[in-house]
């Protein structure tokens, strides 16, 4: 029986489960920890530098590879620096494992220095947590946190482990599979509902799927797309699944809700029939819940029980694991003498809508628009791994940029987290190598995990970011704008950083870009260079994001752009 | 609103408590009463929640309450027999007529007495406990104190 302390089982159980990456900060509670993390070669420890990039680039690492992210921090404010990371991983059902230090047992609940009851401020932004209190439990708990973590419907697990633990020494006996009693999900859906939907699929006239995070999640694109196809059914998408289906799929109606296109959000409105597949009806989404697909029969396929009939009622639930139930339906489908030509009367009304009213904006040659920008940077890289922040600039790449795979994009969805798209555009390039992986985001959002670029140079991870700079905190400008009658209140960022030098102060290239030629220019530097770049681009500073949907208004009343220049009839 | 009362089975581990009623602060649930203690193999617990809400709050408590990881059977039977116990403190200086008759049909008893005061204690379903609270009334009780309901199914 071989024993160990418990910061040598941290690091055995992080070997086998495979981990290559952990992204970290030391401190005193996790001494023991990081003099194991020094001894040991079978994982790379990034040091961030700040403890809620560790948890942002740990989760863009699991978006981007399918696998678990991991990061430790340290007691009391290392941990609740990681906190805004856990939420936002929680909120998109992201695996992740958060190894946080506490202070000894022995003086948990004393106050003690950096002292902080971290289960309970984790417990409502995690799958599960643990507080370790003994040697003897924690080979258990590490394996059970994996297993918990990328099971069922995905998300952050949370270990807090005291610094005697981290000392103490036990049996070293990692299970090699977890069984537990209360935890039992359900990958398989119910055949009698998947014969149900075939046969609501065959009685409908105007089906849609709507497609959320959940296929990601599941790795379904390949079964999906394959569905869609035999079925010759149109699908909205969300912007966690951007990439499901291909930009240029023609079944692809392309994101829907409070930006979504015009077409997505009257499929929405007028289906008879919706499909919805890991997808939770975020209001961002439904805009006014009674008007949501008010003529629809829903079905709703999710792993999670609970999301299901959350917020709109779901006729027809199919719980089960996205990719096991799709194959499913595809097989029932299959020995049916199925007629997928009747949809067609739908599918063209729905490209029509699509003709009259794409998604467009005004280019100039007097000021850059941040549409332009994006599209540009889709021709010069295609293929590249996205990554945003939030605001406006979040929303026109999940419009303009033509994605082609799942797993291309990482954007914090549930939380819109501001400094997420930094931190998370490390982990990205550390989870898929030779790849580009290109940042975009605010003026804002850059300030707000901006030390991360030491990161990035000190372990030469190169990243492409490219700042849409409006001076202004743009997507509150643009509510202010249209609801607050252009009353800026705290939105004007004239009084922003010199970017370049900033970029140059943490050892990385910068280029101020203020036209189209040089934003190619710069581009292409940045793509040929080794280092991270920041192309700090001035944008038109009032440009909108539209389509909109006002809060809480249905969703087929939106602000359109102006069509004026287009042939209507 | 109704009231509903359901019945959550979970590992009897550290902290498992908070994740439940957390799921209810957390939400904005009301939890009327709440009563906790391990079953007979002591790795589980049962927790007994009596809420308050309506049909679409209730199905989300029961799928919520599902999701904790700690959770083992939620049980949300509609043929259960329900226990609350109250204790009335009354100064023995009281007139004490008609206790007798009332202390019956509550099926209620004298638990404690000593030279100032007596205890009574009668368990009963809530509504019951309500009436036989209100009836005490008169004895001009010195202090009340009320259990949460505990819970067993008869099917
Ligand atoms: C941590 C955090 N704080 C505040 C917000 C609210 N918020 C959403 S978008 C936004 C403005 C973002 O500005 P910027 O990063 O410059 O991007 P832009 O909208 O101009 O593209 C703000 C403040 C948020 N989402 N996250």
């Amino acid at each position: 029986m071989k024993e160990l302390n418990g910061s040598q089982m941290i690091c055995e159980a992080l070997k086998k489960e495979n981990v290559k990456v952990v992204f970290g900060y030391p401190g005193g509670a996790a001494l023991n920890i990081y003099d194991e993390i020094y001894k040991q070669t079978h994982f790379k420890h990034i040091l961030v530098r700040h403890e809620q990039a560790a948890l942002h680039s740990a989760d863009a690492y699991a978006r981007m590879s399918g696998e678990v992210g991991v990061a430790v921090v340290t007691s009391g404010p290392g941990f609740t620096n990681a906190v805004t990371g856990l939420a936002t991983a929680y909120s998109d059902s992201i695996p992740l494992v958060l190894i946080s230090a506490q202070v000894a047992n022995s003086l948990i609940g004393t106050d003690a220095f950096q002292e902080i009851d971290a289960i309970g401020i984790s417990r409502p932004c995690v799958k599960h947590n643990y507080l370790v209190k003994n040697i003897e439990e924690l080979p258990k708990i590490l394996k059970e946190a994996f297993y918990i973590a990328t099971t069922g419907r995905k998300g952050p697990v949370h270990i807090d482990i005291p610094k005697d633990v981290t000392a103490a020494i036990g049996v070293w006996h990692y299970p090699k599979e977890i069984s537990m009693k209360t935890y039992k999900p359900t990958y398989k859906g119910n055949i009698k509902q998947i014969k149900k939907l075939v046969s609501l699929i065959k009685n409908a006239q105007k089906p849609l799927f709507y497609l959320g995070g959940g296929c990601i999640s599941s790795n379904a694109s390949k079964e999906l797309r394959e569905l869609i196809h035999f079925c010759q059914i149109p699908a909205v998408e969300t912007l966690m699944a951007l990439g499901t289906l291909r930009n240029d799929d023609k079944f692809n109606l392309k994101m829907a809700g409070m930006h979504g296109s015009y077409c997505a959000n009257i499929a929405l409105s007028e289906c008879d029939l919706l499909i919805a597949v890991g997808a939770r009806f975020d209001d961002r989404i439904t805009g006014k819940t009674s008007e949501f697909a008010k003529g629809a029969k829903i079905v709703h396929i999710d792993i999670d029980p609970s999301s299901i009939s959350k917020i709109i009622e779901a006729h027809f639930p199919i719980v089960g694991d996205i990719k096991n139930v799709i194959l499913d339906i595809l097989e029932e489908l299959k020995k049916e003498d199925f007629d997928n030509t009747k949809y067609q009367e739908w599918f063209k009304t729905l490209q029509r809508y699509q003709q009259l009213y794409p998604l467009i904006y005004e280019d100039s040659d007097e000021v850059l628009k941040p549409q332009w920008v994006i599209e540009e940077c889709a021709r010069l890289a295609p293929d590249a791994r996205i990554i945003t922040d939030v605001g406006q600039h979040q929303m026109w790449v999940a419009q303009f940029y033509p994605f082609n795979y799942a797993r291309q994009l990482a954007t914090s969805g549930g939380q819109g987290t501001m400094g997420y798209s930094l931190p998370a555009a490390l982990g990205a390039k550390l989870a898929v190598g030779e790849e580009v992986v290109v940042n975009f985001v605010g003026d804002g959002s850059f300030l707000m995990n901006i030390q991360e670029l030491m990161t990035a140079s000190a372990y030469d991870i190169k990243v492409i970011n490219i700042i849409l700079n409006n001076s202004f905190l743009g997507m509150v400008r643009q509510w202010q704008s249209m609801f607050y009658k252009e009353r800026f209140s705290n939105t004007d960022l004239t009084n922003q950083p010199d970017f370049i030098t900033i970029a140059k102060g943490f050892h990385c290239k910068g280029y101020n870009v203020f036209n189209k030629e040089e934003f190619q220019k710069a581009f292409k530097a940045a793509l040929e260079s080794k280092k991270t770049c920041v192309l700090n681009v001035a944008i038109d500073r009032y440009e909108d994001v539209l389509p909109m949907v006002p809060a809480g208004g249905a969703i087929y009343n939106m602000i359109l752009p102006s069509y004026k220049n287009k042939d209507k009839k | 609103m109704k009231r509903r009362v359901i019945s959550v089975i979970v590992l009897n581990e550290h902290g498992v408590l908070s994740r439940v009623v957390g799921l209810f602060s957390g939400r904005g649930y009301n939890i009327e009463s709440l009563t906790v203690a391990p079953l007979d193999d002591k790795e589980f617990s049962r927790i007994n929640i009596v809420t308050l809400g309506d049909e679409k709050v209730f199905e989300q408590i029961i799928k919520q309450l599902h999701k904790l990881i700690p959770t083992y059977k939620v049980i949300d039977s509609s043929d259960f027999i329900e226990k609350e116990t109250a204790l009335v403190k009354i100064a023995l200086s009281e007139n004490f007529a008609g206790l007798d008759a009332i202390l019956k049909a509550y099926n209620g008893s004298i638990t404690y007495s000593d030279g100032e005061f007596i205890i009574v204690i009668a368990s009963d379903d809530a509504k019951n406990i309500d009436n036989f609270l209100k009836t005490m009334k008169k004895y001009n009780p010195i202090s009340v104190v009320r259990s949460g309901s505990i819970l067993m199914e008869v099917k």
